[in-house]
């Protein structure tokens, strides 16, 4: 399956990602009705320190640790895709105490969110591939480990 | 066609029945289930009392689920007796179910010590089950004085789970702080005092002496008047079933890291198990739902034939109380680093070279990475320990780590 991957070295850390990101998930049409003024909550999040940055969204892992450890049967495999239904997460945050990527955060009221691809948002692909300005995230097939 | 039967239908029986139909798509699988209902979420039933969730919401698993999986679910019974020679289950009503491979994930019950008085008090509950909740539902309305014995897990997520519905809760505790099998004096006070701006009053330290009725009469001297008592001591597994016939049993069933129990074609998982602690390498009865999942699920596949295995086991929760998480995993044991304000908490444990364990009390980001270090017993010379320090984060791990970690399907 394709997934999301990203390559530190080409990474700029300017966090357009997460704005992307943010923007495909609100089901708004405009970007400044969206994100202007408000706090954002994005499902991909730079990482790094004072020399490299990187970004960092849901692996899409094949045998997902939050999948078995979600006390509510929210988190779920559909096909590879690990999807959340966030109708039933009851903010416990067990996803969080589990993930070893730190993939999974909390909206502004506390509902957990992950990255679920935008398959199934307007935007259809990956936001935060298709607006890298670096090419540093890149969706594609890789070799499974 | 092989016969596999799971006694049990919780977290860890639906998980095994996946291990089973990921090897085996044909074999029969019976479920004996002596709740009445689909497996639901178990956990979920004090978010049910507080209206955060409802029953329809609770399913552990899709509707469809058993049909799907091509297994037959016994509703209202419950395995009374294994004959491991003939390999078969008998059951409450009378029927004898044989069996190729067998779970054991039959939970654990509620504790209930003796206390005298106890049988006259008029209204009592447990608070483990669906069926506890709606019928604690039942009797507490906005004049209810409730006394809540057990100031752990259960019975502070009872506690509130109620406290949108009654004005009066009383806890009280043997020990003397709260939620005392997972922090200590100081980061339990902070939860405490959380709780107690919400509105709950602390008996801690003293316990009952006995009841008068609707009266408790603590150990103290202190009387407490209550309409509604919840009984949350604790839980204890449920391992007659393997001990009767000469199953290894400790505390709670014993198993290998393929779940098999002492018993060849008898397997076990969940909250009626013993699991060899990783991070302390000490036995114990994690009574938590990923562990009965990640349990589950292999054993199910060992039952099929398959080759799988559990050997990362330990105690982690996360629990939250009107928005103030308390996360905690591993052993508090070793060199301790600390940070602390007004708000928050962090503690991480290191011993050997390796993260043993943590308590985070409102700073719970990512705090993944910390649990997967201990799962992992990633050598701590191996990553930049002061950044993780800080913050949990995968810039601490080395290059080559993160490059495996992100550049290929894990």
């Amino acid at each position: 399956m394709k997934r999301v991957y990203v390559d530190e070295q080409w990474c700029l850390g300017c966090h357009l990602c997460e704005y992307n990101c943010a923007f495909a998930n609100s089901g708004l049409p405009d970007m400044v009705l969206a994100l202007k003024g408000k706090p954002i909550y994005p499902r991909i999040h730079i990482e790094g320190h004072d020399k490299i940055t990187y970004a960092v969204s849901c692996r899409h892992c094949e045998d997902p640790i939050c999948v078995k450890s979600c006390i509510a049967g929210a988190i779920s495999k559909d096909g590879e895709v690990v999807k959340i239904d966030r109708s039933r997460c009851v903010s416990c945050y067990t996803c969080i105490l589990v993930c070893p990527y730190g993939a999974l955060t909390p909206d502004e009221n506390g509902v957990m969110q992950k990255c679920e691809l935008c398959l199934e948002n307007a935007c259809g692909e990956p936001a935060c591939v298709k607006g890298c300005p670096n090419r540093a995230i890149i969706y594609e097939e890789r070799g499974e480990a | 066609m092989k016969k596999y039967v799971i006694a049990g239908n919780g977290a860890a029986a639906a998980n095994c029945i996946e291990g089973i139909r990921s090897i085996d798509s044909d074999g029969s699988i019976t479920v004996i289930s002596e709740e009445k209902h689909e497996a639901y979420c178990r956990p979920l039933i004090s978010y049910y009392l507080e209206n955060k969730t409802v029953p329809e919401n609770m399913g552990y698993r899709k509707d469809g689920f058993y049909q799907r999986m091509k297994a037959a679910v016994l509703y209202g019974q419950k395995a009374v007796h294994i004959h491991k020679d003939k390999k078969t289950v008998g059951l409450d009503n009378g029927e004898i179910l044989p069996y190729d491979a067998l779970c054991l994930a039959v939970g654990s019950s509620p504790f209930i010590p003796k206390m005298e008085g106890l049988d006259n008090v008029s209204r009592k509950h447990t608070f483990m089950t669906l069926d506890d909740a709606l019928s604690l539902e039942q009797d507490v309305d906005e004049n209810t004085k409730v006394l809540i014995i057990g100031a752990g897990l259960i019975g502070l997520k009872c506690a509130e789970g109620i406290s949108g519905r009654t004005k009066s809760i009383t806890v009280c505790d043997l020990a003397d702080r709260i939620l005392s099998s997972i922090l200590d004096a100081e980061c339990a006070s902070m939860m405490q005092r959380h709780l107690e701006k919400h509105g709950m009053r602390f008996l801690l330290g003293d316990s009952v002496s006995r009841f008068d009725k609707d009266t408790a009469i603590m150990k103290s001297g202190t009387i407490v008047d209550f309409d509604v008592l919840v009984l949350a001591v604790g839980v204890r597994p449920n391992t007659a079933l393997l001990k009767e016939i000469g199953g290894e049993v400790n505390r709670g069933m014993l198993v290998n890291s393929s779940m098999e129990t002492s018993i060849e074609g008898i397997y076990a998982a969940g909250d009626c198990t013993e699991s060899e602690d990783l991070s302390s390498g000490t036995g114990k009865v994690l009574a938590i739902l990923p562990n009965a999942a990640f349990q589950g699920f292999v054993a199910g596949v060992n039952m099929a034939g398959g080759n799988a295995v559990f050997d990362k086991a330990i105690p982690m929760n996360s629990i939250g109380f009107f928005g103030l998480h308390a996360m905690t995993a591993g052993t508090y044991a070793g060199k301790m680093y600390e940070e602390k304000n007004d708000r928050s908490i962090k503690r991480l444990y290191t011993e050997d070279d390796r993260l043993k364990g943590f308590v985070l009390i409102g700073c719970d980001e990512r705090a993944g990475i910390y649990t997967s270090m201990i799962r992992e017993q990633t050598p701590l010379s191996s990553v930049d320990f002061e950044l993780m320090k800080k913050n949990a984060t995968t810039a601490a791990f080395s290059r080559k780590t993160r490059t495996e970690k992100f550049g290929r399907t894990v």
